[in-house]
């Protein structure tokens, strides 16, 4: 449990790092370090997203599974850790 | 599926039967050749065999069905909560967090995961893969961009005979329209069949006009009105001004009275800055001024006899051709004349005579056009015969600035709403020109050949980026032009502004230079009339004065045409050099 909190903190302090949030498998945010509207935006979309991205590299080879998405934006640079239960996405401002 | 169809017919219907056999070749007639026919023979010599190279093409139409679609929406809410969870709850959820971060499960995965994202992160922050390397370098190659100018679009005149594009006017906001005024202004070439139509074009649709204005003489003026862009005032070859309303249709709101109307054709309006935004004024060749107000259309409100002697007798009259309005400035204006003029008066003078303030003199032809400078209005600019020239208003002997002598007339011309320096004239061989002063003086900064036929009229859209040009058979261009023409260049207030003075000081000293000599002159011509009591200069009769200045300009035009021979010839011999050295290369 502590040792849980302190790698979130860790992550959080960074360089660069906006923002930390762990999504559940049905998409419901279960940390964050947002404010509630934009961490639902967050997690709704970015869960979806990650689903189809792993639907796909399946697809393409069934072997084959994601383990890391990185999606490069004009602002910051989004990375999503995917696992079978959670998600943990990490907002960075890269260039900061 | 496959399509059958049979025919039946019984074997008896077809007649006898067929029964071919073998047997030797027999000769029918026997034509010998006839060699009174052979005389007749005549030997076609180039022959001609046309043959076609292009692609034959057939034009066919398709109604395609009509594709409706309506808009719809949906409001996506917060979910995937279990069910026994009330996401609006807030106890229900922050329960339900505490008790998935107890889980071990959870725990698990996010160590894992910690460490993977960390590493992605110091990635991130020890190199930044998508850095630019020599950002500022760009900036400096876009200043050095070329001028230049392009067409989008060419409104041709409807029409099957053709009439000058004689005034254009850009729709106050939004600027996608384009009104254009149609008239023939040659000298009895008026014939029947000419339409009076003029066009108010949507600049993405060259083939049909918008809407079409029918007035009861063509129309030589036109102006959007700058409060209402539903209104246009008009200005008609017989010198009836007349409004129109495009809620209302293509006929004219109301026409003023023909008894008190122009007598000559009107050529320029313009709309006052008042509050109702109902008045205007307008200029015609028969030498007067007369102010509107559309709301009571049927005689002037005011009315101005461009009389030099200030005596309102309209026989003396200048004829006006343009005319200038700054918004800055209500009270004055200024009129440009058939006669070379510029007459700048003031509006709100007691008397009649005090109207006419003072007199510009400097062209040779009727003034065009006629503009004050949009960020210095001090400084105006003129058209006319083969020249364009800014003034500045303090010196009344001789424009500030000119261009040199063109071979073709110019016949309209204008500032640039948003570059203080820049102008643009329209000539007689179908050109524009584009000026920067600032940047050259002697040459226009960009020629572009837009049409055969010489061009009439022209206008700048608000923002300065898009130019129409009317040309004489009724074709109005619509052009735009690169974005160093129409964006304020860096200090260029500043240099223009420089500019201006200089040359108005410089001029000042000219004229004062001029003064003093003229004084010298006087005097010493009275002294020498005392001392031998005859003026030689006197005695000369005008007959000879005539030829002598008919000599001196034969004389003048001989040199001048010896020049441009000697300059080709030299110009075909540098040619002729070039090719030999070209020859050599090779």
């Amino acid at each position: 449990m502590a040792e849980v909190e302190e790698t979130l903190k860790r992550i959080q302090t960074h360089k660069g790092v906006i923002g930390t949030i762990v999504v559940n498998a049905e998409g419901i945010p279960i940390r964050t370090t947002l404010d509630n509207s934009t961490t639902v935006q967050y997690a709704g979309l970015l869960h979806q997203l990650t689903i189809k991205a792993r639907s796909t590299v399946r697809d393409i080879d069934p072997q084959n599974d994601l383990t890391f998405l990185r999606i490069r934006s004009k602002k910051h640079e989004i990375m999503v850790a995917p696992d079978k239960e959670y998600l943990l996405i990490v907002i960075q401002n890269p260039s900061e | 599926m496959e399509i059958v169809y049979v025919y039946t017919k019984k074997r008896s219907e077809f007649g006898r039967q067929c029964n071919f056999s073998d047997r030797p070749a027999e000769l029918h007639v026997d034509i010998l050749p006839d060699p009174s026919l052979a005389d007749n023979f005549i030997e076609r010599d180039p022959c001609d065999v046309p043959t076609q190279c292009t692609q034959e093409m057939s034009e066919h139409e398709v109604n395609t069905e009509r594709f409706s679609s309506e808009s719809r929406g949906i409001n996506h809410v917060e979910g995937g909560w279990p069910k026994d969870v009330n996401s609006q709850e807030m106890e229900q959820t922050i329960r339900f967090r505490k008790k998935v971060e107890k889980d071990e499960h959870y725990i698990n995965t996010i160590m894992h995961l910690g460490s993977l994202m960390e590493h992605c992160i110091k990635q991130n922050n020890a190199i930044d893969i998508y850095e630019e390397y020599f950002d500022g370098e760009e900036v400096a190659e876009e200043a050095e961009e070329q001028p230049s100018a392009k067409t989008i679009n060419v409104f041709r005149d409807p029409n099957p005979v053709k009439r000058t594009a004689t005034s254009l006017s850009w729709h106050p906001d939004g600027s996608h329209k384009l009104a254009v005024a149609y008239s023939s202004l040659e000298f009895q070439r008026t014939t029947q069949d000419m339409s009076y139509d003029s066009y108010i074009w949507d600049i993405k649709n060259p083939n049909k006009p918008e809407m079409t204005l029918k007035p009861v003489s063509p129309l030589v003026c036109l102006e959007y009105n700058p409060k209402d862009s539903h209104i246009l005032i008009g200005g008609s070859y017989n010198g009836q001004l007349a409004y129109w309303d495009t809620r209302k249709g293509s006929l004219p709101v109301e026409m003023s009275t023909i008894e008190h109307s122009h007598r000559d054709p009107v050529y320029k309006v313009i709309w006052l800055q008042s509050k109702t935004g109902t008045d205007a004024f307008s200029a015609s060749t028969d030498g007067q001024v007369l102010w509107w107000d559309i709301r009571k259309f049927t005689e002037p409100t005011e009315r101005l006899v461009l009389d030099p002697s200030k005596k309102g007798n309209l026989e003396n009259a200048l004829g006006a051709i343009s005319l200038e309005f700054e918004t800055t400035m209500p009270t004055k204006f200024m009129v440009g004349t058939e006669q070379g003029l510029v007459v700048s008066c003031n509006r709100k003078a007691k008397t009649p005579a005090e109207k006419i303030v003072c007199t510009y003199s400097g062209h040779h032809g009727p003034i065009y056009a006629l503009q004050r400078n949009p960020f210095f209005p001090k400084n105006f600019l003129t058209v006319a015969d083969w020249t364009a020239r800014i003034w500045s208003e303090d010196i009344k002997e001789s424009s500030i600035m000119w261009t040199k002598y063109h071979t073709a007339n110019l016949l309209d011309g204008c500032w640039s709403p948003v570059r203080p320096s820049v102008f643009f004239t329209v000539k007689m061989d179908g050109t524009l020109d584009v000026w920067d002063f600032l940047f050259k003086q002697n040459d226009p900064t960009l020629t572009l050949k837009i049409c055969d036929e010489a061009l009439y009229s022209m206008r700048v859209q608000d923002n300065g980026r898009f130019i129409g040009c009317g040309s004489q058979l009724g074709t109005a261009t619509l052009l735009e032009i690169s974005s160093g023409l129409c964006t304020l260049q860096r200090n260029e207030k500043a240099l223009a502004t420089a500019m201006f003075e200089r040359e108005t000081k410089r001029e000042k000293i000219l004229e004062a230079r001029h003064r003093e000599m003229r004084l010298k002159e006087r005097s010493r011509s009275e002294q020498s009339k005392e001392d031998d009591g005859k003026d030689v200069d006197g005695e000369e009769s005008s007959e000879d004065m005539v030829a002598r200045a008919e000599k001196e300009f034969f004389e003048t035009v001989r040199a001048e045409q010896k020049k441009k021979e000697k300059q080709a010839a030299l110009e075909k011999e540098r040619e002729k050099e070039k090719d030999v050295c070209d020859e050599k290369d090779i």
